[in-house]
């Protein structure tokens, strides 16, 4: 298959295209600050979400260590409490609402999705434009509110807490809004490409499974953040003017509150982690050499999760009081999810069961990736269950859960995405041996650091306590000292990647030899995509006739 | 810039601009409908936030949410639900022109339309006035002395938060016509295959008057 291959061009106005001889990559294609800042290109859009969602992990990942800092021992240690609540409110507001949010979708998604699809663009340009500006417009104003003066809810907000504090609520929390409509108008983008922007011969079961991934995401943060967007109105209105709406003493219920405000944030460990689930589905097929295994189950599985992530959001309230009945329930509805994710596990693994493995960076964070899921997972069925929730709720084994599944899981995916899709983006390779060990660093460094929080807190110690007696102790000096080796992880990591942009060799246009459409185009593409006519897809994607042979569809 | 009125009303319609990334006009226009229907979606869903406070308080308070719902105008509230309905009509209307090419009668309905949208602001302008006075405000504002039950503040947080979220959309949507009916007076190009920004401007403006028919009989009515 060669992308010369002619193919009628559907009637397409000549009269915008510009005949070059040459084609410039999306990177030199206009150079001046103007044209990056005012640029409709998804690329360059993708890549800013990139500098930004990087620089936001940055700082939610130095306030992670802050924590660990303050926690090694029993006491006081580097700041006083009032700090300690402030620094993890920043933390989980950072690193929620401005990383693993739009880390997958914003970033990877903006990039690859129309490339994938085939597509010049997504369908609104100006307003994915739009969407970054929103994003940092209300990431500055949350920003701005916790450097002056700080927020200590948590980054749940809980009312009547977060109603009466005298610390900054209202314009973190309007910054917050702001970032939600960010995600909306994002979701909005991609689900009218995904639908009408697919190239000539990419049927809905031939999209790439990052589409599914993301397809399924877009529907979830389409329907579950006007919810918390209203919310978080309230709750600004309520601390500024005390209207009484989730106030016991003005008849309110606080209840109410944490039903409006898990119905999306509950869905939005979904919005995490299908991405991610997204990523690894192609990084097992490239990587095995073999079609991935149950494409359709893997497809509509990725909808199960969006589908049934809505109705498990009563498992954060087991013990606010609701009914046994209802507990139950969303017991149940909770662990369906498990179920939609085991069948992803299985087809991942039976895809990389005979498969011709090569072990690169990427698959090595899949393995990782598969660990986390899993374990991440068990521990969620575990807690999905009202008898034992109740022990362990709001304990350190919650914490470590959720990290575990949350950010253990979308982080191999993130450096999985940046290191399958580096070459694509930046036209040039980083060092194999460097990303293994910085690999092997993160994934041991994260178990070091969140195994010993599931034994401390199935030992009974609670979490967002600045104190805690001596016998927890052990435990928290070894999950400091696996914090440390993550964070030298990524400090490998930022050192060889930055290398290599500037020094890396050329990566050519395929040098995995995967069977992605992405990989169709130069690396790095063109500003509209493709240059010539589009090209055709007569296969499947991760299609690999035969993984033994490793049949190569394009020489480097 | 360019001088067309010389052809109000007939059908010379300049052919749209085609963005370079679309296959088509269709696919263009149908993009451009489906983005609007999922934003639709999406408000529907910010306000339903507010539906579930209101039931979940009226479950709560029945007899103070009864007594508070009698205190509000019902003739203004009628009025009004007439007043917006009718807009709606216009606001049809005008997508209706536009697709015939009639582009001053485009920007007379538009016009009627924003009339229509201001009179309903008025009328809201004096109800909120008349709480004012009276004390039938929310949470700790509320000094209304002949309804003094737990819960009574409550249904007057709801209906503050609804109607001005609600007053905000009418804003907005009162912004969204007026561009389009600017575009219909100064550069005269709806036509047959040219009306989407009326038609997504139009639906908008009949979300703003869907929400308000929930929110009529769930204040004043119920």
């Amino acid at each position: 298959m060669t992308p010369s291959s002619s193919i009628a061009s559907p009637g397409a106005a000549p009269a915008h295209d510009e005949h070059h001889d040459h084609h410039p990559s999306y990177l030199v294609d206009g150079t001046t600050i103007k044209s990056w800042l005012l640029t409709v290109d998804h690329k360059r859009i993708g890549l800013m979400f990139l500098f930004w969602v990087l620089l936001f992990f940055l700082v939610g990942g130095i306030f992670a260590l802050l924590i660990r800092v303050e926690l090694l021992t029993p006491g006081p240690t580097i700041m006083d409490a009032m700090t300690y609540n402030r620094t993890f409110t920043l933390h989980g507001l950072v690193m929620i609402f401005l990383f693993m949010i739009p880390a997958i979708p914003a970033v990877f998604g903006n990039f690859m999705l129309p490339l994938m699809l085939g597509a010049k663009d997504v369908a609104f340009p100006r307003l994915n434009l739009l969407s970054l500006y929103i994003y940092l417009g209300g990431a500055m104003l949350a920003l701005w509110g916790m450097l002056n003066g700080g927020l200590d809810t948590g980054w749940t907000f809980y009312t009547p807490y977060s109603t009466h504090t005298t610390t900054t609520v209202a314009p973190v929390l309007f910054g917050a809004f702001i970032i939600g409509f960010s995600s909306i108008v994002t979701g909005i983008n991609f689900i009218v490409t995904t639908h009408t922007m697919r190239a000539p011969g990419i049927t809905w079961f031939k999209m790439p499974l990052f589409v599914w991934a993301i397809y399924a995401t877009s529907c979830i943060q389409v329907l579950a953040t006007p919810v918390i967007g209203l919310l978080l109105v309230l709750v600004t209105v309520e601390n500024l003017f005390s209207f009484g709406m989730f106030d016991p003493a003005r008849g309110g219920d606080p209840v109410l509150f944490q039903h409006l405000f898990w119905f999306y944030s509950h869905p939005a460990v979904y919005i995490m982690v299908l991405p991610a689930f997204g990523v690894m589905s192609e990084v097992v097929a490239a990587f095995s050499r073999k079609n991935i295994f149950g494409y359709r189950a893997v497809a509509y599985s990725s909808l199960g999760i969006a589908f049934v992530g809505f109705f498990a959001w009563g498992h954060h309230m087991f013990v606010s009081g609701q009914s046994t009945f209802v507990g139950g329930l969303f017991g149940v509805l909770t662990m369906l999810v498990g179920v939609f994710t085991a069948i992803k596990v299985f087809n991942w693994v039976g895809t990389v069961y005979k498969g011709a493995v090569d072990f690169k960076t990427p698959f090595a964070y899949f393995c990782g990736f598969l660990f986390f899921t899993v374990f991440g997972g068990m521990t969620g069925i575990a807690l999905g269950t009202v008898s034992l929730d109740v022990p362990w709720h709001d304990t350190y084994f919650v914490v470590a859960h959720f990290h575990f599944i949350m950010v253990g899981a979308t982080i191999m995916a993130f450096l999985a995405a940046l290191h399958y899709w580096f070459p694509k983006m930046f036209g040039r390779m980083y060092h194999e041996g460097w990303a293994l060990v910085s690999a092997a660093l993160i994934i041991l460094g994260f178990n070091a650091t969140f195994i010993p929080q599931f034994l401390v807190g199935n030992n009974g110690m609670p979490r967002r306590y600045y104190e805690y007696p001596e016998r927890f102790q052990a435990l928290n000096v070894a999950s400091t000292a696996g914090a440390s080796l993550l964070a030298f992880g990524f400090v490998i990591i930022a050192c060889y990647l930055t290398y290599a942009l500037v020094y890396g060799r050329a990566a050519g246009k395929n040098p995995w030899r995967s069977k992605g459409y992405e990989w169709l185009t130069e690396s790095p593409p063109p500003t509209h995509n493709f240059v010539g006519p589009q090209p055709t897809y007569p296969e499947e994607p991760h299609f690999y006739v035969d993984p033994k042979k490793a049949e190569v569809p394009d020489a480097v | 810039m360019q001088s067309s009125v010389s052809a109000a009303g007939g059908p010379v319609a300049p052919v749209p601009r085609l963005a370079m990334h679309f296959a088509s006009l269709e696919v263009q226009n149908h993009a451009a409908r489906l983005g609007m229907w999922l934003f639709l979606a999406t408000e529907i869903l910010l306000f339903a936030g507010l539906f579930i406070c209101y039931g979940c308080y009226r479950f709560l308070f029945p007899e103070a949410w009864a007594a508070s719902s009698d205190t509000l105008d019902l003739t203004m509230g009628t009025v009004n639900t007439v007043v917006l309905i009718t807009s709606s009509l216009t606001a049809a209307l005008a997508v209706h022109y536009a697709k015939e090419g009639q582009n001053k009668m485009v920007a007379i309905q538009i016009a009627l339309t924003l009339a229509m949208a201001v009179g309903f602001l008025v009328i809201k302008y004096f109800e909120y006035h008349h709480k004012f006075e009276v004390g039938t405000l929310p949470g700790r504002y509320y000094f209304y002395d002949k309804l003094q039950m737990p819960g009574a503040p409550l249904f007057f947080t709801v209906y503050f938060c609804a109607t001005a979220l609600h007053g905000l959309h009418v804003i907005i949507g009162m912004i969204v016509l007026t561009f389009a009916m600017v575009r219909a007076l100064r550069k005269a190009d709806f036509g047959p295959n040219n009306y989407t920004m009326v038609e997504l401007g139009s639906m908008y403006w009949h979300l703003v008057d869907l929400v308000w028919i929930f929110l009529f009989p769930m204040l004043y009515l119920v």
